[in-house]
C-alpha cells in the first residue's frame, strides 16, 4: 500500500489531492510519514524511521503511524 | 497577431448572491488574445450590477423577460442591433435559451451570430426528461419524476425514499426530509417558477461541477472540472478549485459525443460512495464560475465566440489543476442619474 502518486505535499505539510480537490494540513510528523511513504518505505518500516529522526518511543511511533495510515485511507489518499 | 474586432452582447449581468454568468463571460472575452471585444450588456432589471460596470460593458440595454415571448425579444434585439451592430450574442440564462434557439436563423440573417445548443439536445436534457436522457445516452442519472399536482408526490416518495430533492423547472432545488417539507418546497418553487416540479432521488456523495464547450459534431473543445470549496446558503459556489479527475473528463467527453452538444454547458455531478458519477443536472449555458476555466488556461468564452463566428477552434489540450477562484462582493457607488437612465430609457 502506498500514497497515491499525484498527491502533492508542500514542505509546510499542506497536502492537495488533485483528483478530488480536497486539501489537508498535517503537522511535521504527518509530513514526515508522507515523506517516508513517497520515498517508498512501507508502513511497517516507518516507525523505526520516526524513532531515528524524532524524539519518540517505538511504541508511540507505531501507534501514531497506524492512526495516521487509517486517516490516509479514510480520505482515500492511499492506493494498493 | 491582429485581434478580431467583435461587438458581443451578453446577458446574465446579475452579479448577485446567485450570480448570472454574464460578467465572467465578459471578462474572458475582454482578456482574449484573439478578440478585441466591445461588450454590450443585456439586462432584465435595472439594478443588475453589470449595468453600472462601465469598464466592462460599453453599453447596456434592457430586454423583455422570456415570458413576453420570442417576437418581443426579437424586436428589441433588432432595435439594439440598429445602434450597436452586434456580431454575436451569448445568452447566459437557461430560461432565455429557447427563444435564442428559435431565433437563431433570423438573427443570423441580420448578421447576429449565436452558438447555442440544437433544439433537440436542449429539450432532451431538460430536468423533467432526465431519466429518458440517461437511458438514451447510457449516462447515470438519479431517478426523478415530474409532478403537475402534489398528490402525485406520494408514489414518488415511496419509490425514492427520504431525503429527496424538489426542483423547479429552471431554477431552485430544496432537499426535503419528509412529506411536509416536500409540500412546502413544491408550493414555494411552483409559485416562483411554475410547473412542472421535479422530484429527484437524493444521491449521497460528493458534488462536482464541470464546464465545457462542444462543437456540435461530438467533439469536446474544452472541459474543466471543479469542486466547490465554499457554498452559499443558496447552494452557489463562492469558491472552488480546478481538479484533474480523469473519470469526470471521460464522462464529459461521452456526454458531448453522445449528444453532439453545441455550445457551452455545465454538468452538475454527484460521486457516490462506490465512486460512480451521476449527472444531476445539465445546464445548457456557461456557469457563473466559468472565469476559473479562463484562469486555468481554457478561455471558453473566447473559443465559443470564435466558433460562433465560423472559425475553426482546436480543442484545448490541458489546464491548470489546483487553481482556485474566490468570489467577493463589492459595493459600487452609482449616481442616481445612471439609475434613472436605465430605469426610464432602458439603456445606459
Amino acid at each position: 500500500m502506498k500514497i497515491k502518486k499525484d498527491i502533492a505535499v508542500s514542505d509546510s505539510g499542506f497536502l492537495f489531492n488533485p483528483v478530488t480537490g480536497e486539501s489537508f494540513s498535517v503537522n511535521n510528523i504527518g509530513a514526515a510519514i508522507i515523506g517516508y511513504l513517497k520515498q517508498g518505505l512501507s508502513p511497517k518500516e516507518i516507525p523505526a524511521a520516526l524513532v531515528k529522526d524524532f524524539e519518540v518511543t517505538e511504541t508511540m511511533a507505531e501507534r501514531d503511524v497506524q492512526d495516521f495510515m487509517n486517516m490516509l485511507m479514510h480520505f482515500q489518499l492511499m492506493e494498493p | 497577431m491582429k485581434k478580431r474586432k467583435l461587438t458581443i452582447a451578453v446577458s446574465g449581468l446579475n452579479a448577485i448572491d446567485s450570480p448570472g454568468p454574464g460578467l465572467a463571460v465578459a471578462r474572458g472575452l475582454l482578456e482574449s488574445g484573439k478578440i478585441e471585444a466591445k461588450m454590450i450588456g443585456l439586462a432584465y432589471e435595472s439594478m443588475e450590477p453589470g449595468i453600472f460596470m462601465h469598464d466592462i460593458f460599453h453599453k447596456t440595454y434592457q430586454i423583455p423577460y422570456p415570458s413576453a415571448g420570442t417576437d418581443m425579444l426579437k424586436k428589441r434585439l433588432l432595435e439594439i442591433h440598429e445602434k450597436e451592430k452586434i456580431d454575436l450574442i451569448i445568452p447566459n440564462f437557461d430560461a432565455e435559451l429557447f427563444s435564442y434557439i428559435k431565433l437563431e436563423r433570423e438573427l443570423l440573417e441580420k448578421g447576429i451570430h449565436t452558438f447555442v445548443p440544437e433544439s433537440d439536445s436542449f429539450e432532451e436534457r431538460q430536468k423533467w426528461n432526465l431519466p429518458e436522457f440517461g437511458k438514451k445516452h447510457r449516462l447515470k442519472v438519479p431517478r426523478s419524476k415530474e409532478l403537475m399536482v402534489f398528490s402525485d408526490f406520494y408514489p414518488a416518495s415511496v419509490d425514492f425514499g427520504f431525503p429527496l430533492v424538489v426542483k423547479g423547472k429552471y431554477y431552485d432545488a430544496i432537499v426535503a426530509y419528509n412529506a411536509e417539507q416536500a409540500q412546502s418546497a413544491f408550493n414555494r418553487i411552483s409559485a416562483k417558477w411554475g410547473l412542472p416540479i421535479i422530484v429527484q432521488e437524493f444521491i449521497h456523495g460528493q458534488e462536482f461541477n464541470v464546464t465545457g464547450l462542444g462543437d456540435g459534431n461530438g467533439n469536446a473543445i474544452s472541459i474543466v472540472p471543479m469542486r466547490k470549496l465554499y457554498i452559499t446558503d443558496k447552494g452557489k459556489a463562492w469558491s472552488g478549485i480546478s481538479i484533474g479527475d480523469e473519470n469526470i473528463i471521460k464522462l464529459t467527453k461521452k456526454f458531448i459525443k453522445s449528444t453532439r452538444w453545441r455550445g457551452g454547458f455545465e454538468l452538475e455531478l454527484m460521486k457516490n460512495e462506490k465512486g460512480e458519477f451521476f449527472i444531476l443536472e445539465i445546464n445548457p449555458r456557461l456557469p457563473a464560475w466559468v472565469y476559473l476555466a479562463v484562469g486555468c488556461g481554457q478561455n471558453i468564452p473566447e473559443a465559443l465566440a470564435l466558433m460562433a463566428m465560423g472559425e475553426k477552434v482546436e480543442p484545448f489540450k490541458n489546464y491548470d489543476v489546483g487553481k482556485m477562484f474566490v468570489r467577493y462582493s463589492w459595493d459600487m457607488i452609482v449616481n442616481l442619474e445612471e439609475f434613472q437612465k436605465i430605469s426610464t430609457f432602458g439603456e445606459l
